[in-house]
């Protein structure tokens, strides 16, 4: 992957810049020696590695302007940081960059139950926040698979989804305020704890920017009380057109259910000998449904839902009983990325989305691709929201291996586009699909993007490389 | 007027304007924030057509000068409806242009969702006369900077939206509404929190201080909607006297509160958005000025009128301000609206970079000059 050229001047002062970190900052919170910054070379893509300059990690709001008066001063490339789980890589650092990683800003500042927000530092993982308020019967919305470990901050830069967003939204839905630091070390305060903002909505266009407009240093978000309770169901269908055709009758029939996920047969097996879910091995394909409500509503909910259900002749149908039933069905596909990691020893997972009715005929095409390239894909869909997860299987150990799954990939996510789509559902451009954007988008769209990150970020310091493609950087910058 | 019909011809009229544009659908909004000073007028009421519906999709593409009544028909027959409740404060030939452009919502907003939350792609042309589409009709799109919600609610002042595309969804199959008596404005709020901090999913919350009613709606089959309405009623019994009401009453109720038909329009309107506790002490501060109104978003969103003087839009302004909220003027006589702060003024560093984004728009400052904030 191509980076844009390091900065000369940068990396010669390198022993210059760690001392001056260290003289606006608190001595343990800057990190200059490699063997502390190995951890710091990859994110969650890991198939891409760059060692930083440095590494700062700010404890409060006052560091975190310090840090950039003092890059933006120097002219020093800043990456944000969460913690590290980006899919696309959000957080591959440069050579000449210091990366500003945010996970000691992980306090909780106040819940408001009557008026139903929280307040949380960045580092603050997405599953605290429901941790945080459950005591009540609260929780926050969007949960990633990864929830367990990504933070906040993370979410909010890249406009994170989850299992549940067909019925709760996605991350940029459930925030209510923000306060961001600009290049210039200015703080910003952007929405507040109500609804809605007078003039321009910065709130939705800093969230998903990936990190090219400022850091964040401080997130409301909207908490919600929980439903009575939760229950899923499995259907097995006997091809992958048939198990699409009910997801288009479920929603058709005017039942919004809080999940729709669909799996393909190898992602159901590699699933079940992972949870041992007692999904179906016999299916083609497999939705997870589930619903919300008291228990006479979930069963009349999933009484419905059989019923459309049989009429697509599933192979097997069946009604969790218990929440610990419930519970393994979803720790199957939540676990999902790590059953495949046991079969294979890479992967590379996409993140298209595409117009639900599309379903059939885009995974009829993903399999020719997948016996074009010789590598295997299982594909893992938020079906409700057509929002595709096909992994893509192959050997990191083989450069080829390796080459093939990226344009296997990218063939994907064109085909993704074609049919009405797009590249990225929830998981970020990043540096991963960063060529790619020119396929969804005219020069002058880009242009457009281009100057909207140079008027909060005019000499491009902020997490650059990523987003756009680098042919049209040094034009806009 | 200018109306084009095709998004080529609007692009060549933006960029053959040698001076400012008034940019707009049908113009019924036009009474809102800061008049426009331009020798010219752009109407999108052209435009006009639903080029894209997927009920199976939950999905909608309309041309902005399609009018908001013929989307709301065509979403009835597939009984399918808008998520975020869209006012007909300003008459039935408003555009979804227009509505997105203003990015007003109605009651379901409190838990559904504002127009913003629901808008998937834009086509649009900014001030240079570049036809850009940002988004696009897929639910789940993070693909570059959400430049379609940065336009919603933009007032027509980065570009000149042409086609916009939004997400749609059922109609319940019922609607029932908890009507609690008696309460004042405190009780009334603490009620409506009481229930939006329930399990039972409330689409609606709203507080009449004339009527001395809170109101809380719930939409979903019909059995499930009987049991939420009678357990939350049962919950709910404590702050006062209890009704509920079924499909028909309810739909009625919630319309009259979506147009704002409680609100007595005398000379200003405003619109305030704050922390849902904030909004009685509102009500109450503002009450000596011959400034009434009533509450609706869980108490957070305060319409209001009043007198259309300088001395009451400051109470007004302060008293959103206080309560760490927002406001926007929607409704004033030109005078007025052209001195005051209609949104609430910006700080510096948020000024320049304002300036600096509609640049990148808009390089000329042609489209709409001066209908946020004075230039």
């Amino acid at each position: 992957m191509l980076q844009p050229k390091p900065k000369s001047n940068v990396l010669e002062k390198r022993a210059e810049i760690i001392a001056g970190l260290k003289a606006v900052l608190p001595e343990r919170a800057v990190i200059g020696d490699d063997v502390s910054l190995k951890p710091y070379e990859t994110d969650g893509l890991s198939a891409y590695k760059q060692m930083p300059l440095a590494v700062v990690l700010p404890e409060n709001e006052a560091q975190v302007v310090a840090v950039m008066k003092f890059c933006h001063l120097h002219g020093i490339r800043i990456i944000p940081r969460g913690a590290g789980t980006s899919l696309s890589g959000g957080a591959l650092p440069l050579a000449d960059a210091v990366v500003i990683g945010m996970m000691r800003m992980n306090k909780i500042l106040d819940v408001n139950y009557a008026d139903r927000y929280a307040v949380v530092q960045p580092g603050v993982t997405n599953i605290a926040i429901t941790q945080a308020v459950q005591d009540e019967e609260f929780f926050y919305a969007p949960d990633p698979s990864s929830q367990l470990a990504c933070m906040i901050g993370g979410n909010v830069s890249m406009n994170s989804g989850g299992a549940h967003c067909l019925k709760y939204g996605v991350t940029a839905n459930n925030l209510l305020g923000l306060r961001m630091v600009t290049i210039e070390g200015e703080v910003l305060e952007i929405g507040g704890k109500h609804m809605d903002a007078a003039g321009y909505d910065w709130l939705g266009l800093i969230t998903g920017s990936e990190g090219q407009l400022g850091v964040l240093t401080e997130v409301t978000v909207r908490i919600l009380h929980s439903p009575e309770g939760a229950r899923a169901m499995l259907a097995g269908f006997a091809s992958n057109e048939v198990a699409g055709a009910c997801v288009d009758a479920i929603i058709s029939s005017g039942i919004i259910p809080v999940a729709l996920e669909f799996m393909d047969k190898p992602a159901i097996h590699a699933c079940e000998d992972f949870a041992h879910a007692g999904y179906p091995l016999d299916a083609e394909a497999l939705l997870i449904i589930e619903v919300e409500g008291s228990e006479t509503e979930q069963t009349e909910m999933l009484a419905r839902i059989r019923d459309i259900c049989a009429a697509y002749h599933p192979v097997s149908m069946r009604v969790s009983q218990t929440a610990e039933e419930s519970a393994a069905i979803w720790k199957g596909r939540k676990g999902a990325f790590g059953a495949v990691g046991r079969i294979s020893p890479d992967y590379l997972c996409m993140d298209g989305t595409i117009p639900t009715s599309q379903l059939p005929n885009v995974l009829k095409r993903m399999q020719q691709m997948s016996d074009d390239y010789g590598l295997k894909v299982a594909n893992i869909f938020h079906a409700g929201d057509g929002n595709l997860h096909p992994l893509i299987m192959f050997d990191a150990n083989d450069v080829e291996s390796f080459h093939k799954a990226e344009a296997f990939g990218a063939d994907i996510l064109k085909l993704c586009v074609e049919v009405g789509g797009c590249l990225t559902g929830e998981h970020g451009v990043g540096i991963e699909k960063r060529d790619l954007m020119s396929v969804q988008f005219t020069p002058a769209e880009l242009d457009q993007q281009r100057r909207i990150k140079t008027a909060f970020d005019p000499d491009w310091l902020l997490n650059p490389s990523k987003v756009f493609p680098l042919s049209g950087l040094s034009a806009a910058a | 007027m200018m109306t084009p019909d095709t998004e080529e011809a609007l692009a060549a009229v933006i960029r053959a304007a040698n001076g400012p544009l008034l940019v707009q659908g049908n113009g019924t909004k036009s009474g809102m924030l800061r008049p426009v000073q331009a020798a010219a007028t752009l109407s999108t009421s052209s435009l006009s057509g639903i080029t894209l519906y997927a009920p199976n999709e939950l999905v909608m593409s309309a041309k902005a000068g399609t009018r908001l009544s013929d989307i709301e028909t065509a979403l009835a027959a597939a009984g399918q409806q808008m998520i975020c409740e869209p006012p007909h404060i300003h008459g039935d030939n408003q555009t979804i242009g227009g509505i997105v452009a203003t990015n007003l919502s109605g009651p379901r907003r409190v838990t559904g969702g504002a127009m913003r939350d629901h808008v998937l792609g834009v086509r649009a042309v900014n001030g240079s006369g570049e036809i850009l589409k940002f988004g696009g009709r897929v639910l789940k799109n993070v693909t570059g900077l959400d430049v379609a919600k940065l336009l919603t609610g933009s007032f027509g002042t980065l570009a000149v939206m042409t086609e916009v595309t939004f997400k749609v969804l059922p109609v319940s199959e019922a609607t029932g509404t908890i009507v609690l008596r008696g309460l004042d404005a405190e009780q009334g709020v603490a009620a409506l929190s009481a229930g939006l901090g329930s399990p039972f999913f409330v689409t609606g919350a709203a507080y009449l201080p004339a009527e001395k009613q809170a109101l809380l709606r719930i939409e979903d089959f019909a059995t499930s909607v009987k049991y939420r309405t009678e357990k939350l009623a049962a919950q709910l019994g404590a702050y006062g006297a209890v009704e509920i009401l079924g499909t028909d009453d309810s739909k009625a109720l919630w319309r009259n509160i979506r147009d704002c038909k409680f609100l007595d329009i005398s000379e200003a309107v405003w619109r305030l958005s704050v922390v849902p506790s904030a909004g009685p002490a509102i009500l109450r501060a503002l009450a000596p000025l011959g400034v009434t109104g009533f509450l609706d978003w869980g108490g957070g969103l305060v319409n209001l009128a009043g007198p259309a003087d300088q001395a009451t839009h400051d109470a007004v302004c302060q008293a959103a301000r206080a309560a760490g909220g927002t406001w926007w003027l929607m409704q004033a006589p030109e005078p007025l609206r052209t001195v005051v702060d209609a949104l609430p003024p910006e700080p510096e560093a948020l000024a320049a970079i304002r300036a600096r984004v509609q640049a990148s728009f808009d390089p000329r400052g042609i489209l709409n000059p001066g209908r946020l904030r004075a230039a």
